[in-house]
């Protein structure tokens, strides 16, 4: 964990809600795709926990949904701000249990932390499949800029206006050897009953800290109590404990 | 003695600060940061008798200036605290370190307190009397100056260590408790715990917390917290921490000026991991903006 401050250098729209910001910093904390950082905004007492997207030397990616004031106040800051962010928070993807064909299943914001997991799994060699399930065509980013890495990319949405009509787990591939998965927790359950594969799922839960002080997003596993910010946000599937 | 250096219950300290429990774990998150040997102590996660989950997700919601939490008491039990967590805290932390201890019965908070009662790394007992009491109808043991003076006794009986008892703020009159706990022995008392709070989600019409309702803190309690800290120290001869939404070094100041003897930090841990350090180091510029010669000079000289 490290706390400092970067600079952002573009903040735009990619889709519905939907906004791609890149910030110039110290990415040196951030080991594995996966992990997140935490942002201070002026006015707001919590941080924000973002999903790292992308990361190259000192660029950091991060693609966010307005959902609230914060986010909202986020998607107004214009390049040459900057921002007080904590990085190299939470328990990424574990890459070497990926084998010769991984699959990546991403739903809505839960795309864009599978951008930078495919980026590094592609380099090591791997046959990388991307499923990226949206609302409605006009939710849609990122597609061409996973084809463009060289994944096969699926694209799904819930309306049928793009892509296959339905949800990810209705476009699983066969013959994967492990899986990704990061999205809204009903997709993620049905993720798990739909595959016989195992895999790994990054799960989202309301944050204090961030880093693992003030036990506010813990969950329950087979293997104990779990915080989602620090043992998490990744989880194995064979650990997780579904509530409700 | 340094210009930093106060003294509580006994116990000399380098400088009054002291993170608050439930916004520092057990000190590794922040040990990653920075030397926690430069804090005065620190107050551990609130330890039961058993272990606990607590209350069900989310259990976190933000306010204007602060935070609700309804965490519920998260620990491993106090057994695990001891062969777990203790020796890798001894790895990180040289100073004696508060041990926050709550409990559902009075048999609760004596079994906990006379386990850490024999850990040499234990310097004070912080004892938490805001939790419902199980064997009292669910009422908590803080708002009733009787059951607080019964818990005090309790342990008291089986530590040798200081005993802080950390009040509650939503009673009708805190000083009368906060009496009761000197009159049973207590070394010192501690305060304020959080304000009851509530937030309701527009959207699903749904409160935020999934408890419905969870603890307020952050800058915006300081007032009501240093109002109590005043109206406690004017009325007990003990010594009084006192907490809620304190984040800069001035805050420490007013708090001392107030009555506080020592002060702990809470919920800005949890927004600037740094807070303590920084408030440390901030410590003696402010004392020469205002004249302050040492710490232990101002406490209670409103």
């Amino acid at each position: 964990m490290k706390q400092s401050v970067f600079t952002v250098l573009e903040n735009r729209s990619l889709a519905a809600s939907v906004f791609r910001m890149r910030l110039r910093g110290c990415t040196e904390e951030i080991r594995q795709p996966g992990q997140f950082v935490n942002l201070s905004l002026p006015g707001f007492f919590l941080r924000r926990p973002i999903s790292v997207c992308d990361m190259e030397d000192d660029v950091l990616t991060l693609i966010y949904k307005t959902v609230g004031h914060g986010t909202e106040y986020l998607s107004a800051l214009s390049p040459g701000s900057t921002l007080d962010v904590l990085t190299g928070l939470g328990n990424g993807y574990d890459l070497s249990r990926a084998g010769a064909r991984p699959l990546l299943l991403g739903g809505g914001v839960g795309v864009p932390p599978l951008f930078l997991l495919a980026r590094r799994l592609l380099a090591r060699g791997a046959d990388v499949h991307a499923v990226l399930g949206f609302n409605s065509a006009a939710d849609v980013f990122y597609e061409a800029e996973f084809r463009a890495l060289g994944c096969t990319v699926t694209v799904t949405t819930a309306d049928g206006s793009r892509g296959i009509h339905g949800f990810v787990t209705d476009a699983l591939p066969q013959d994967r050897t492990f899986f990704y998965a990061c999205g809204p927790e009903p997709m993620l359950k049905s993720v798990c009953s739909r595959t016989e594969i195992p895999g790994q799922l990054s799960l989202e839960r309301r944050m204090g800290c961030g880093f693992g002080a003030c036990m506010g997003c813990s969950c329950r596993t087979v293997s104990g109590f779990k915080r989602i910010c620090r043992e998490g946000p990744v989880l194995d599937k064979e650990e997780i404990q579904w509530e409700g | 003695m340094g210009r930093l250096n106060v003294n509580l219950c006994g116990i000399p300290l380098d400088n009054p600060v002291i993170p608050a429990s439930g916004t520092f774990g057990y000190g590794y998150e922040f040990a990653e940061l920075y030397d926690i040997n430069i804090l005065g102590t620190f107050s551990f996660k609130g330890t039961t008798r058993e272990p606990r989950f607590g209350n069900p997700t989310p259990r976190i919601a933000e306010c204007p200036s602060g935070m609700l939490n309804s965490v519920g008491l998260q620990n491993p039990g106090v057994e695990k605290v001891i062969s777990e967590e203790l020796p890798r805290l001894k790895q990180v932390f040289r100073k004696p370190v508060m041990a926050n201890v709550s409990g559902f019965s009075v048999e609760d908070y004596a079994y906990t307190c006379a386990l850490l009662d024999r850990e040499p790394q234990v310097g004070w007992l912080e004892v938490n009397i805001s939790c419902p009491n199980v064997h009292g109808g669910g009422m908590s043991f803080g708002t009733d100056p009787a059951s607080a003076a019964e818990v005090v006794r309790a342990v008291k009986r089986v530590t040798a260590k200081p005993v802080l008892i950390k009040l509650s703020p939503n009673v009708t009159d805190i000083a009368a408790i906060a009496r009761a706990c000197e009159e049973a022995g207590a070394d010192g008392i501690s305060l304020i715990n959080t304000l009851l709070g509530m937030r309701i989600d527009l959207r699903s019409r749904r409160p935020v917390l999934a408890n419905t309702v969870g603890g307020l803190s952050g800058p915006a309690v300081f007032p009501v917290a240093l109002r109590m800290v005043w109206q406690v120290s004017q009325a007990v001869h003990i010594p009084v921490v006192g907490m809620g939404g304190v984040r800069t070094a001035e805050d420490v100041i007013e708090m001392m000026l107030a009555g506080a003897s020592a002060v702990e930090v809470g919920a800005e841990n949890l927004v600037n991991p740094l807070a303590c350090r920084d408030i440390i180091r901030s410590l003696p510029e402010v004392m020469d903006r205002y004249g302050i010669a040492s710490l232990d000079e101002i406490i209670g000289g409103v």
